[in-house]
């Protein structure tokens, strides 16, 4: 890697824990009700929600109350997109004329999108109109990630609960519309405004035109070899929608190729900021769960163990990539690093990115659930594409989604805790409440998710006729296979992203990987829940020296340890069909020259 | 401390060791596998093999018949070993019950119409008994059943309970009455109300609970076994999908053969966390045995797990902290009085007071001033006793009223009578409790004579353990009658962390409560009837087995040595108990990684040779190295059963130095260990031209 | 659950307005009135007519033109309606192919030039939209260019070094040539 491959990502890493913490304060006082340079505007708009949905905001929910409530909201959302998907033909702000979407795809789509998962089965300039992208989209991008970071939140209000006698009898975890609500209006939509406007300012499009022809400087052929003397340049609202999407870990782009299109994201400053938004509030969480808990050093840990992994998973990813292919190399091809090119595998990826850009934006998206892609997964480097795959199949809990990195993350402290604690010899406990059986069960159920989803989804895949018929990079075998796995992977963890040749606007996979979301996002937020009732009817066992500190390099350790351990041995034998032996391919035909 | 006397059984007792081999066979039943769900999945995986080796055999084998034999052998070992494990921590268990059943053979009770000395004798068999029969237990006599002395006083041999040779006093009244039943009266006699019914006695008890048979999982038993059975099913899933994936890569890269049915059985087996899951009931049951060495009968596996979280430990002064009894050090006269004349008051108010204490004071006196004792009857002098009123005791003869006691008890006393309390004899006083000893106040009728300097003295070593105790994070709590000055001193003395003053059952019950309330774990000892709510209120109770019969009822583990420092070996007991659990599964999850390595590139050889990279132990052949893996899987439960029922060492440091330790030691070492052991059975395979 | 019933669908319209519409048009109308070229697409207008976008690339294949990165994009490359890379895996026999096509291709049009080719100029990018070339890709072109349309070499270099970007904040991404605009250029050096 050049010198300025190592400033740029030094810069991001510190530009983004520089901005975790104002952030994170700031979520912290939004989360508790304290007052906000934001209520002037937002709070009139927030009391008018409120009194037109018929919502008392000083109602504590318990556990279930707010998972129903949650479930519902979610449900209708689902319905809502995917209607909007069959009807808008007859829909104005369709320029395009675009007709209903088919109903397995707009299935997929609605799933995808109120799970906060944003797999993209269809591609968007062709297939949705400007209403569905507003209406549907947009809207699934701020609910969605709200969605993720109220489950985070009442997770957080349940570790530091004082017992039920203190609060009136209820274990309550909040009100799901109250967090809903100011999580839209205080943190997502003045975040996403910013964000929108500096982006058009670097040539993301805005605007409600119909698209654009343009002449072509030097004319081309197509593949009947008719000439072609025109392009048609796509537009729409896209920066408003790019913005959240980055910001909510949704990922859904407008455009097929998602932040790879130049309209999508125009520079390499516009390149920084979505990146940099990809990871911003999942990183500011862990200082507002640490502020919420009254001990910020909590916070920080878990912050640490999410950098940490993901810095490491991104150098080798980045290394792979710079290495480029080495079957290239005797056509007489350069792919070595200088100051007049990123060199490396450059296939899949844009000249403004270059490699780091690409390499970073990748590492980042796949760790967050995020999955927007500013380069083509499916062309990196076995091993490029192996850390991709693996950053997701950590379960998305370093960073992960908005809300669900971290609810993910506290389920893997809470099991990190209890082996621990077993090993000290005391009954675990984290932040002073005991983990035991029930909390135990949850975690278990919440870890099953992952192999359930994605192994068992691949295995259907590269079973059926359905599976295998769309597979792209049939040669060499272990590519085809990566493209299910990456797929299933993706959806059972809600990040998005894709080896995109897979062909996955397909009946079986529309529904396969719907399925596949809907498990993966609600069969780890439900028992989430589960365990912030549970966690808020116990009493604060104080710390001691006994205690065993949760906030030290040691924890640290261990907690990534687990992560990494879980992710191992869960997926081991399939990236071995997959990544590893394609590695070992490459490497014999290097060797074979 | 106790000298533990002949339970420490070695490890490996021959008679337990045969027993466990028979028993091993007879936990095969499948009722018996599937209370665990981790070693169910290897039975299955036996009988599994086991039918496709029949199937092999019978030339319809999807691998060589050689190859799934071993394995399946191999499977079964595992489940063998398990067994064995299991059986040995019962062996132990059982050993015990057999030598405590020799003491509940049917006894001749000598029933008595109405309780007292000459009533009419009824000879019944002791089964008959019921809760409230009088019985008379005289010299050589065993005591029928449980039961509490109402009259006489006898010393008794208690060693088929406690193991503890020499004989001790049961008398009637106080704290000492409680019998029990299969223990022998050697002088005397007593008259005992009986307290339970036959088979619910404490010996009955005790040898359900060392045979294990009411054992229930304790709470975090349950929490790991879902664990367990998560990583179990986690495993099952990456093993069964792997077949779709080998059948997958077999048709896309055209060549091989899918993985066989026995490769992932065997697979499955050496991933699922098998030495824990093997290990985890014989933990268990170890560490009941453990307290049962440490002759502590612990009423459930909960109460031990309880111990290892204790966070406060009460513990009684008297008996615990300082030795049972105050010694009197000195004599301080007050102004004007003779020293000698002090003493010889001071000697004449504790000739009839039979308490250490008032003992210590006739001696003192004899020693230093050479004053003998008298014989208060010839003096014909009349003794006044200590009540809880007057809270003094003494003596009135010729005339003179000579009292001891407290020092605001006696200065009530002289002023009443119309004389002052001085204010050097006051500076004596609140010096001598300052020190942390007890300032016993003299005075003859309205004189104040002087001050009896009784001092406490604090075990030896106690100081250390406490110290261990902090850093173990356990906060300890001194519970004494004496005035807070006088506490202060003795806590500093033997470095507890707080203490409770003028501490009566009340206040004791509210402290505990207090620190529930905290969320903190409090255990106590105690034997006195007047200590019972207090055990029961307590986490983990630990009731002296000298002590009433409520005291034992109300505690959940009983003392036998009747120790009370023995508390803090408890604790030691219960945080062993889940460290080892703690290390086990570590090291069990660990050694995944070898594994993996092991069998990955042996499993897809054929479909993608290159993945022989992978194959860095250097195992010979495909089938060598999947049977290595097996047979290392195996063996390991067999190796690491000393671990389990000997537990992980305990040291008392902080947790983050222990789980540092025990990271590397059972997490480090769990990785590396695996890759060491399979590659040597690889290299034994081979040499034996097995592989 | 009724209880839950009204919020539900009531928060859900209610956002819907506030996130779906009211927010898409605020940044419209910041965008439009602040930055009228860059929401409108940063189009290059000749002549009244939108001859293209500063940030969309073109296809060129003929020798005078400086050629971009390969386009995946179908049916037709730089089709900008249907942005797609071509997703080959690494090892995908179809990917070596069309990476020799390129190299063969820029053989055929420069035969003497032996110098390495840089890799972006015969890998497909991944929109198949991508505007740029490094300033490598651009070298190994200039003296093709120049001679094809008989213009001294360091006048082309000169070109070229006028359409080169340097990374954003003179950190952030990678130096980078606009094709289109270099073409643009040269057509209208040419033409003096």
């Amino acid at each position: 890697m050049t010198l300025n491959g190592w400033l740029q990502l030094i810069l991001y890493f510190v530009v983004l824990i520089a901005l975790a913490k104002p952030l994170g304060a700031f979520m912290a006082r939004v989360y508790e009700g304290q007052s906000t340079r934001l209520d002037r505007i937002s709070g009139p708009l927030e009391r008018l929600i409120y009194r037109l949905s018929g919502v008392n905001p000083q109602a504590e929910m318990n556990w279930k109350t707010y998972a129903l409530a949650l479930l519902l909201f979610n449900l209708f959302g689902l319905i809502a997109v995917y209607l909007l998907q069959r009807l808008q033909g007859a829909l104005p702000l369709n320029p395009q004329g675009l007709g209903a979407v088919s109903p397995d795809s707009s299935f997929n789509t609605a799933v995808s999108f109120t799970s906060n998962t944003n797999w993209q089965g269809y591609a968007g300039e062709t297939t949705m109109s400007y209403l569905t992208q507003m209406l549907g989209m947009t809207v699934q991008n701020f609910v969605s990630a709200a969605t993720g970071m109220a489950i985070v939140v009442a997770l957080i209000r349940g570790l530091r609960a004082a017992p039920p006698l203190a609060t009136g009898g209820i274990e309550g975890v909040g009100n799901f519309w109250v967090d809903l609500t100011r999580t839209t209006l205080y943190i997502l939509l003045p975040l996403a405004l910013i964000l929108a406007v500096v982006l058009v300012s670097q040539g993301v499009v805005q605007n409600f035109n119909s698209y654009q022809t343009v002449l072509l400087l030097q004319a081309t052929v197509d593949g009947n070899g008719n000439a072609v003397t025109q392009q048609v340049l796509p537009m729409g609202p896209a920066a408003s929608q790019i913005a959240i999407k980055q910001l909510g870990t949704n990922g859904g782009g407008f455009f097929n190729v998602n932040s790879a299109h130049p309209f999508e994201n125009a520079t390499p400053l516009s390149n920084f900021l979505e990146m940099l938004s990809i990871l911003l509030i999942p990183a500011a969480l862990c200082y507002t769960f640490g502020k919420m808990v009254k001990d910020t050093r909590q916070g920080w840990a878990l912050l640490t163990a999410m950098t940490v992994v993901f810095a490491v998973m991104t150098l080798i990813a980045v290394g792979a990539e710079q290495n480029g292919n080495p079957a290239f190399t005797p056509m007489g091809v350069d792919q070595t690093a200088s100051e007049l090119q990123s060199g490396g595998n450059m296939e899949g990826k844009e000249v403004r990115n270059g490699i780091v850009n690409s390499v970073l934006w990748a590492s980042a998206t796949t760790v967050a659930s995020n999955g927007s892609v500013n380069s083509m997964h499916d062309s990196y480097t076995p091993i490029g594409g192996f850390v991709l795959l693996f950053n997701i199949q950590m379960g998305e809990v370093i960073f992960g989604g908005v809300g669900s990195g971290l609810y993910g993350m506290l389920i893997f402290a809470i099991i990190a805790v209890f082996i621990a604690g077993l090993m000290v010899g005391r009954t675990p406990e984290y932040l002073g409440k005991k983990i035991e059986a029930f909390e135990m069960k949850m975690a278990s159920i919440g870890i099953l998710v992952m192999p359930l989803t994605v192994l068992v989804g691949t295995a259907i895949g590269v079973l059926t006729t359905g599976g295998l018929a769309t597979i792209y990079n049939t040669t060499p075998a272990p590519h085809g296979f990566s493209e299910v796995l990456y797929a299933f992977t993706s959806a059972g963890n809600n990040n998005g992203s894709a080896f995109a040749g897979l062909g996955a606007n397909t009946l079986f996979y529309n529904t396969a990987l719907g399925v596949a979301m809907l498990i993966g996002r609600y069969w780890i937020a439900i028992p989430a829940l589960a365990i912030a009732g549970s966690l808020a009817g116990k009493k604060i066992v104080p710390a001691g020296p006994g205690t065993l500190p949760t906030h030290t390099p040691l924890f640290i350790v261990m907690l990534i340890g687990v992560v990494l351990l879980v992710g191992v041995l869960t997926f081991i034998p399939a990236l071995a069909l997959g990544p590893f032996v394609e590695q070992l391919m490459m490497m014999g035909q290097q060797a074979g020259q | 401390m106790t000298i533990h006397t002949h339970k420490a059984r070695s490890l490996f007792d021959l008679p337990i060791l045969k027993r466990a081999l028979i028993d091993s066979l007879k936990k095969l039943k499948p009722r018996n596998q599937v209370r665990n769900p981790v070693m169910f999945v290897v039975f299955v995986g036996s009988i599994l093999t086991t039918g496709l080796f029949i199937q092999a055999l019978l030339g319809q084998g999807e691998a060589p018949t050689g190859f799934i034999g071993a394995v399946s052998l191999w499977l079964w070992f595992t489940v063998l070993f398990a067994n064995f494990a299991e059986a040995m921590a019962e062996g132990r268990g059982k050993a015990q019950a057999d030598s405590l059943r020799k003491a509940r053979r049917d006894i001749h009770a000598k029933k008595l119409a109405e309780p007292r000395p000459g009533a009419k004798v009824e000879p019944v068999s002791a089964s008959t008994l019921r809760k409230g029969d009088m019985v008379l237990v005289e010299a050589g006599d065993f005591i029928p059943m449980d039961g509490e002395a109402v009259e006489g006083v006898a010393s008794v041999d208690e060693s088929a309970i406690t193991g503890e040779s020499a004989p001790v006093i049961r008398e009637s009244g106080g704290d000492r009455s409680a019998v029990t039943g299969g223990t022998r009266v050697l002088s005397d006699w007593l008259i005992v109300r009986i307290t339970s019914n036959p088979g619910e006695t404490f010996l009955d008890r005790m040898i359900s609970m060392v045979e294990g048979a009411k054992r229930q999982k304790t709470p975090n038993e349950i929490a790991l076994n879902i664990l367990l059975a998560a990583m179990t099913i986690i495993f099952l899933l990456a093993t069964v999908t792997l077949l779709p994936f080998s059948i997958y890569s077999v048709n896309a890269a055209g060549q091989g053969t899918p993985v066989t049915v026995t490769v992932l059985v065997a697979l499955l087996v050496c991933l699922i966390p098998t030495t824990i899951g093997g290990l985890l009931s014989a933990i268990g049951i170890a560490g009941m045995d453990r307290m049962i060495q440490a002759n502590v009968i612990a009423m459930s596996g909960r109460a031990v797990e309880a111990a290892g979280d204790v966070d406060v430990l009460l513990l009684d002064k008297t008996g615990t902290i300082t030795l049972g009894n105050r010694q009197a050090t000195a004599f301080l006269p007050a102004d004007g009085v003779r020293v000698e004349d002090l003493a010889d008051a001071a000697q004449l108010a504790s000739l009839s007071d039979e308490t250490p204490e008032g003992r210590s004071i006739v001696v003192l006196a004899k020693e230093q001033y050479n004053l003998r004792g008298r014989d208060i009857h010839l003096l014909g002098a009349n003794f006044v006793p200590f009540t809880a009123q007057t809270r003094m005791s003494g003596v009135n003869f010729d005339g003179r009223q000579i009292r001891k006691g407290a020092a605001d008890a006696i200065e009530k006393y002289v002023s009443d009578r119309g004389g002052i309390f001085p204010a050097t004899v006051r500076a004596a006083v609140d010096n001598i409790a300052k020190e942390g000893a007890t300032p016993l106040v003299v005075a003859d009728g309205q004189k104040t004579l002087g001050v009896i300097h009784l001092k406490d003295i604090v075990k030896g070593g106690i100081k250390e353990r406490f110290a261990e105790l902090r850093r173990m994070g356990i906060k300890t709590v001194m519970i004494t009658g004496d005035n807070p000055l006088t506490a202060a001193a003795i806590a500093a003395e033997a470095g507890v962390d707080d203490f409770l003053a003028q501490a009566t059952p009340e206040t004791k019950l509210k402290l505990i409560r207090e620190q529930q309330t905290g969320g903190r774990l409090v255990a106590m000892t105690g034997d006195g009837t007047n200590d019972a709510p207090a055990l029961a209120q307590a986490d983990v109770a630990m009731a002296m087995n000298t002590g009433t019969q409520a005291a034992k009822e109300a505690g959940n583990m009983v003392d036998l040595d009747s120790n009370p420092t023995k508390l803090i070996e408890v604790v030691e007991i219960g945080k062993q108990l889940l460290m080892t659990r703690g290390a086990l599964t570590t090291f069990s999850i660990a050694n995944d990684v070898a594994k993996y390595f092991a069998i990955i590139p042996a499993a897809f050889a054929t479909t993608y040779p290159v993945l022989n990279k992978l194959n860095i132990m250097g195992l010979a052949t495909p089938q060598s190295a999947i049977l290595s893996a097996v047979i290392f899987n195996a063996l390991i439960i067999v190796a690491l059963i000393p671990l389990a029922l000997r537990g992980v060492r305990y040291r008392p440091v902080g947790a983050a130095q222990v789980l540092r330790d025990n990271l590397l030691i059972y997490g480090l070492g769990g990785l590396i260990a695996p890759f060491l052991g399979i590659k040597l059975i690889d290299m034994i395979l081979v040499a034996l031209k097995l592989s | 659950m009724r209880s839950q019933l009204r919020p539900a669908l009531a928060s859900l319209a209610l956002l819907t307005v506030l996130t779906g519409l009211v927010y898409p048009l605020i940044v419209t109308g910041i965008a439009q009135i602040v930055f009228p070229q860059q929401a409108q697409g940063s189009l290059i207008v000749k002549d009244g007519k939108a001859i293209g976008s500063e940030l969309i690339g073109q296809s060129f294949d003929d020798p005078q033109y400086f050629w971009g990165r390969l386009s995946a994009t179908e049916p037709f490359p730089y089709n900008a309606a249907a942005s797609s890379g071509s997703n080959y895996g690494p090892l995908n026999p179809a990917l070596l192919e069309m990476v020799q096509g390129r190299v063969a291709a820029l053989k055929a049009a420069d035969p003497d030039n032996t110098q390495p080719i840089p890799v972006d100029l015969v890998t497909a990018s991944g929109s198949g939209l991508d505007p740029h070339i490094s300033p490598a890709a651009a070298e190994y072109q200039v003296a093709r260019v120049a001679r094809r349309r008989g213009l001294d070499v360091s006048t082309v270099r000169q070109l070229v070094a006028q359409h080169t970007e340097g990374r954003d904040l003179a950190v952030l991404g990678e130096p980078r040539v606009n094709v289109l605009e270099l073409n643009l250029a040269l057509d209208a050096t040419a033409s003096k």
